[in-house]
């Protein structure tokens, strides 16, 4: 343990703000946007929170319309531009994906700190606009709402907005080309780990999708601040038009949300279970099925729109089918548990707790689907309910159960398994009880965007709201545990949790380059049964190396050039 | 820095994959920009099928020879493009400096037609928008040239982009640092340049050409 | 009943029962998926626990078999649910064709209703029980959403474009109306009632025009109708602004107009300049008016000025409906704009 703490690692090589603020480490830059976006977390729910507070009651008496419908519109933009989207990418891939093909950086990494600052550009921009002076279009700032009618500065959050979008196409062609290229060798695409196969998937998503948007919303503000018109009616302009250019993106941002947890819980799951993850093809490839028919449902948020009848049967029956690779994914995790080794550490638990949550987000998604029962549902809470279950109990809960799994190899140092586990449970508890009184309020009839409501739907407002401060004691728990693990943890060692992939063989924190040499890979991924034979270090130095007992001299990486 | 054995950096293994992951890269990059230029044709088409009238019309204000000429314009910079990107490739350090300075030059008078253009259609109150007084017809006219004012403009924005990327290249070409071993940034800004020639080859048909029979 | 109460709204349209149908449908068997899953997985977590330090699970790589029948299985229960869910909404789509129209706007932030009686309400929507009910909405300004928990009926009001739904009451009694689709600073007091009424009362209260003791809303639709008296109908309103706005100056009854003849235009198919050929619906009317340059119609000239700005939508929509009534002139037979043309001459 000693040696460890004398070795050079990617947080000790160097010091001090500029070293951290011009470096071009993965590994760094990872961390750069794990403080960005924890404070835009807290930025967010802190809005969340004015939200609830204000529906505790029906009169909406805390504060004025206007302010409510600020609260709510910086609530969303915060949540899924500046927190969601950049979250497990971001952080957990820009750390995890070269360790995990044994490379030692992304294939372009000035363009990865390039990202993270157009990230704070964009965020500043969007964060000091919407503070200034508020935005109150709600963040899919509807045609011709936004560009007409509202009286609040809509052109600086949509440059924000668009700012940030370039963040998100560099990280995602970042990875395309990273995985392309910089595999290392004898890692076959069929030997990569399935958290690298989602944010592959992730990341079509990002270049396809967020060009659209990014030119959607500079339309929005140049029909906004010069009057180009191209979605106010009133000059012949579709303002439906812009609804469809704004779900392409906007429908395929949830995947970019869920397939990276999708994608931390195929790595968690069979790391707990000691067990190779059932079915390893059919989880790649519906990572992929699911990017790529979910650039086909946009029109399922437009079925009360003016779209022709045809058209929406087409987008409910994709809808439907995108379904089917979310469900063998569920299906693929509960059998992976079967016959397994199962244990419970902090990790597990929110893993779990993300499958249960993630199942009623994807089975409320049949509900939304379905066309005739959609014209009932839609714009209500069961919707409110319905996104929520799938990007805050999915995302987030991967998120945690990722940051959670990665910890240790990040620091280098053990948290409180029993503080990280009462979180797990304070938030999985809160969670439903904030939302899924939502379900009931919303098929009851209570609109989304309300602030004032009619008095029938106070009690399960009241239960919801009450639910919120669950919640956000649950979320605040970590800040605590994490941070304190930053001094006081016990050392992690290369592999505390005994699991299998490239990033468990390289030390914790792991040392600038990931690898001093490149290394082979000559086995299958979660081949838990024949771990015991492979190396326990890869890609070190020979000085480093030290071999587990009896094991043969570990793959010889290519030269360093 | 002018030494072109050590532009290698730490995180690849040789030279090859460095030189295919940034052209990779590149590629990757021009999808994204076919599906931002995509949205716009998006609306577009929509627009031009809604109301084929008013496109019809709105073409007749531009002016079909400015816009042929830039389109020769731009055929001929891709070409001194693709000579500069030879250049480098067989070491001709003095061409590679002429067809950068040509391109950028042929970008230049691009733009500046453009200009001529723009200032054109602003007198005329085609600008849409807030400064749109054209009499006839006007609520719908000016969704044609709102449309055609997006269009053009972010491409001209990709061209000023282009060019200032070019004067970086042709700095760093003088002092010889692009040669057969290294020529990477030229290599991937032609294929940038390239990708801008195009675009235009589809906006100027679709905007100029369509709908004018006589 | 706390439980209905709690979990449904009132059930008070043909529509409504349907719908609850599949929604209890959907219950039942996600409520089945998600217990088999949840059960299984903790059946699985407990069951195989690791009870030693080492040991690791069995190695099995997967089933492919398995894993095709849970990926068929689901493919056709959400295929079942789709046709479901379709079949209900091709009802929706479709009204009937002896519906009953009223017509709707929505404005920053309230309802303008219109029965084409000539009542127009506010926030209020008066139908009666039994009657299928088909809604011709329109906005002024943004998009807002006409939504009826009760009736299981929702559709955006999208301005530049007529939108259409429809429903038919089972229950007498009062129902929130909501906009469900967000409209600005207010749209949360953009809400109203629908009074579902038997049709002899309704029929009273369209010609009284003060049956119901009305609130807040209610009270300036009533007001409204009491000051003009028996309220014209919206054709009636129509055929004055025509005349007031000078249609008929070149939009003759007789052939040789500058415009098409509208006689029996309503229903029946025009062919445009272009050479295409549209439906004169309402959509086309309406925009026909408002921006006369979108469509020009063969063989006229574009001379018509453009009505865009002008006229309110509710305005707009009286003129519809006074072209709409306008029959064919005797001895043009079923003339069409285009028949008109013909007999013109080309211009």
């Amino acid at each position: 343990m000693e040696a460890i703490e004398r070795r050079v690692n990617y947080l000790n090589v160097d010091h001090g703000i500029r070293s951290w603020l011009l470096t071009v480490d993965h590994k760094r830059i990872g961390l750069l946007y794990l403080v960005s976006i924890t404070i835009m977390f807290f930025l967010g729910s802190l809005m969340a929170g004015a939200v609830r507070a204000e529906l505790l009651t029906p009169q909406g008496d805390l504060m004025q319309s206007d302010t409510y419908n600020k609260a709510f519109t910086l609530h969303g933009i915060i949540m899924v531009f500046f927190f969601l989207i950049p979250s497990i990418p971001a952080v957990l891939g820009n750390f995890l994906l070269p360790i995990m093909i044994g490379a030692k950086d992304l294939a372009f990494p000035r363009l990865n700190l390039l990202s993270w600052y157009v990230y704070i550009v964009g965020a500043s921009i969007g964060i000091a606009a919407t503070i200034g002076g508020g935005l109150d279009t709600g963040w899919t700032m509807y045609t011709p709402y936004s560009t007409g009618y509202a009286t609040t500065n809509v052109v600086f959050p949509a440059l924000g907005i668009f700012i940030t979008g370039f963040s998100s196409i560099l990280t995602g062609l970042n990875f395309i080309v990273t995985v392309h290229k910089m595999r290392a060798p004898g890692l076959t695409w069929f030997r990569m780990p399935l958290f690298v196969w989602a944010h592959y998937a992730t990341s079509l998503v990002m270049i396809l999708g967020t060009p659209v948007i990014a030119i959607t919303v500079l339309m929005v503000g140049l029909d906004r601040g010069l009057g180009l018109g191209i979605f106010d009616p009133k000059a012949g302009g579709d303002p439906v038009l812009f609804q469809h250019l704004f779900w392409f993106y906007s429908h395929p941002a949830v995947y970019i949300m869920i397939l990276p947890a999708m994608g931390v819980i195929s790595e968690v799951i069979p790391a707990f279970s000691k067990k190779r993850i059932f079915g390893y093809g059919f989880i790649a490839a519906s990572s992929l099925a699911i990017a790529l028919i979910g650039f086909l449902v946009w029109g399922h948020h437009m079925f009360t729109t003016t779209q022709s009848m045809y058209a929406a049967l087409v987008f409910s029956v994709l809808t439907f089918a995108v379904a089917i690779p979310s469900a063998v994914k569920v299906f693929n995790w509960t059998a992976t548990l079967y016959k397994g080794a199962v244990s419970f550490e902090a990790p597990m638990i929110y893993a779990l707790g993300f499958i249960g949550l993630f199942l009623v987000g994807g089975l409320t998604g049949l509900f939304l689907g379905a066309l005739g029962l959609d014209l009932h549902v839609h714009d209500t809470y069961f919707v409110v309910a319905h996104f929520h279950y799938i990007m805050v109990g999915g995302a987030i809960m991967g998120y945690m159960a990722g940051l959670h799994f990665w910890w240790p190899k990040i620091t280098g140092r053990m948290y409180n398994d029993l503080a990280a586990k009462a979180a797990a449970l304070l938030i999985f508890v809160g969670f439903n009880l904030t939302f899924f009184p939502q379900f009931i309020a919303g098929y009851a009839g209570m609109p989304r965007r309300y602030h004032y409501y009619p008095e029938e739907y106070q009690v399960l407002n009241v239960l919801s709201t009450a639910g919120a401060s669950v919640l956000g004691l649950g979320y605040l728990l970590p800040l605590f545990y994490l941070l304190f693990s930053l001094r006081f943890g016990r050392h992690a060692g290369r592999n505390p949790w005994g699991a299998f992939g490239l990033e468990w063989m390289i030390e914790s924190p792991p040392t600038p380059h990931n690898f001093d040499h490149t290394p082979t890979v000559t086995w299958e991924p979660y081949d838990y049964p024949e771990m015991h034979k492979l190396p326990t270090r890869i890609g070190e130095s020979r000085s480093h190396v030290t071999l587990a007992e009896g094991q043969p001299t570990p793959p010889e990486g290519l030269a360093h050039v | 820095m002018s030494d072109t054995a050590t532009r290698l950096q730490h995180h690849f293994a040789n030279e090859e994959q460095q030189l295919d992951a940034s052209t990779f890269g590149m590629w990757v990059f021009l999808v994204t920009e076919i599906l931002f230029f995509g949205a716009v044709f998006c609306a577009y088409i929509v627009y031009r099928t809604h109301y084929p009238e008013v496109f019809a019309h709105g073409a007749h204000h531009l002016d079909v020879v400015l816009g042929a000429f830039n389109t020769v314009v731009l055929i001929a910079s891709s070409l001194t493009m693709a000579m500069a990107v030879h250049s480098a490739r067989v070491d001709e350090q003095r061409d590679l400096a002429r067809y950068l300075v040509g391109t950028m030059f042929l970008g230049l008078v691009f733009l500046g037609v453009k200009a001529y253009e723009y200032t054109h259609k602003f007198h005329e109150g085609l600008f849409p928008g807030n400064f749109f007084y054209q009499a006839d017809d006007a609520p719908l006219q000016r969704l044609f040239f709102s449309i055609y004012f997006t269009l053009t403009g972010l491409h001209a924005v990709h061209m000023i982009i282009g060019i200032a990327i070019l004067a970086v290249i042709l700095v760093q070409a003088m002092r010889h640092h692009y040669g057969p071993r290294w020529h990477t940034p030229v290599e991937i800004m032609g294929l940038y340049w390239h990708f801008v020639d195009l675009v235009w080859i589809f906006l100027f048909p679709l905007l100029y050409l369509i709908g004018r029979h006589g | 009943m706390f439980l209905s109460l709690f979990l449904f709204p009132p059930q008070a349209s043909t529509h409504a029962f349907e719908v609850d149908a599949l929604y209890v449908f959907l219950i039942v068997l996600c409520s089945a998926v998600a217990l088999g899953v949840v059960i299984s997985m903790l059946t699985f977590a407990y069951r195989f626990r690791r009870r030693a330090g080492n040991t690791i699970g069995a190695d099995i790589h997967g089933n492919t078999p398995l894993e095709l029948v849970w990926s068929f299985i689901p493919f056709v229960a959400v295929m079942f649910i789709f046709v479901w869910g379709a079949s209900l909404y091709f009802k929706l789509s479709r009204p009937p064709d002896n519906a009953m129209e009223v017509f709707v706007t929505g404005k920053q932030w309230m309802w303008k209703i219109q029965h084409m009686a000539g009542r127009r309400e506010i926030n209020e929507l008066h139908v009666p029980v039994g009657v299928p009910v088909k809604l011709t909405m329109t906005s002024e300004d943004v998009i807002h959403s006409f939504f009826v928990p009760a009736f299981r009926v929702k559709a955006d009001v999208v301005p530049g474009h007529y939108s259409t739904t429809w429903f038919e009451a089972t229950e007498l009694g009062t129902y929130h109306l909501f906009c469900a689709e967000y409209c600005g600073t207010e749209h949360s007091r953009m809400i109203g009632r629908v009074v579902v009424m038997e049709p002899a009362e309704y029929q009273t209260w369209l010609t009284t025009g003060n049956v119901t003791d009305v609130a807040a809303g209610g009270g300036m639709a009533t007001a409204m109708a009491t000051s003009t008296g028996q309220a014209a109908s919206p054709a009636k309103v129509g055929e004055q602004l025509f005349l007031e706005k000078a249609c008929q100056t070149c939009h003759l009854t007789s052939p040789g107009g500058i415009g098409p003849q509208l006689g029996g235009l309503a229903g029946h198919t025009v062919e445009l300049a272009t050479g295409e050929t549209v439906t004169a619906d309402d959509a086309y009317i309406r925009e026909s008016i408002l921006t006369p340059m979108a469509k020009l119609v063969k063989g006229y000239p574009p001379v018509m000025p453009t009505f865009a700005g002008q006229l309110s939508e509710e305005q707009t929509r009286a003129l519809v409906e006074y072209v709409k009534s306008l029959r064919a002139e005797p001895g043009a037979g079923e003339a069409t704009a285009v028949d008109a043309r013909q007999q013109v001459g080309v211009q």
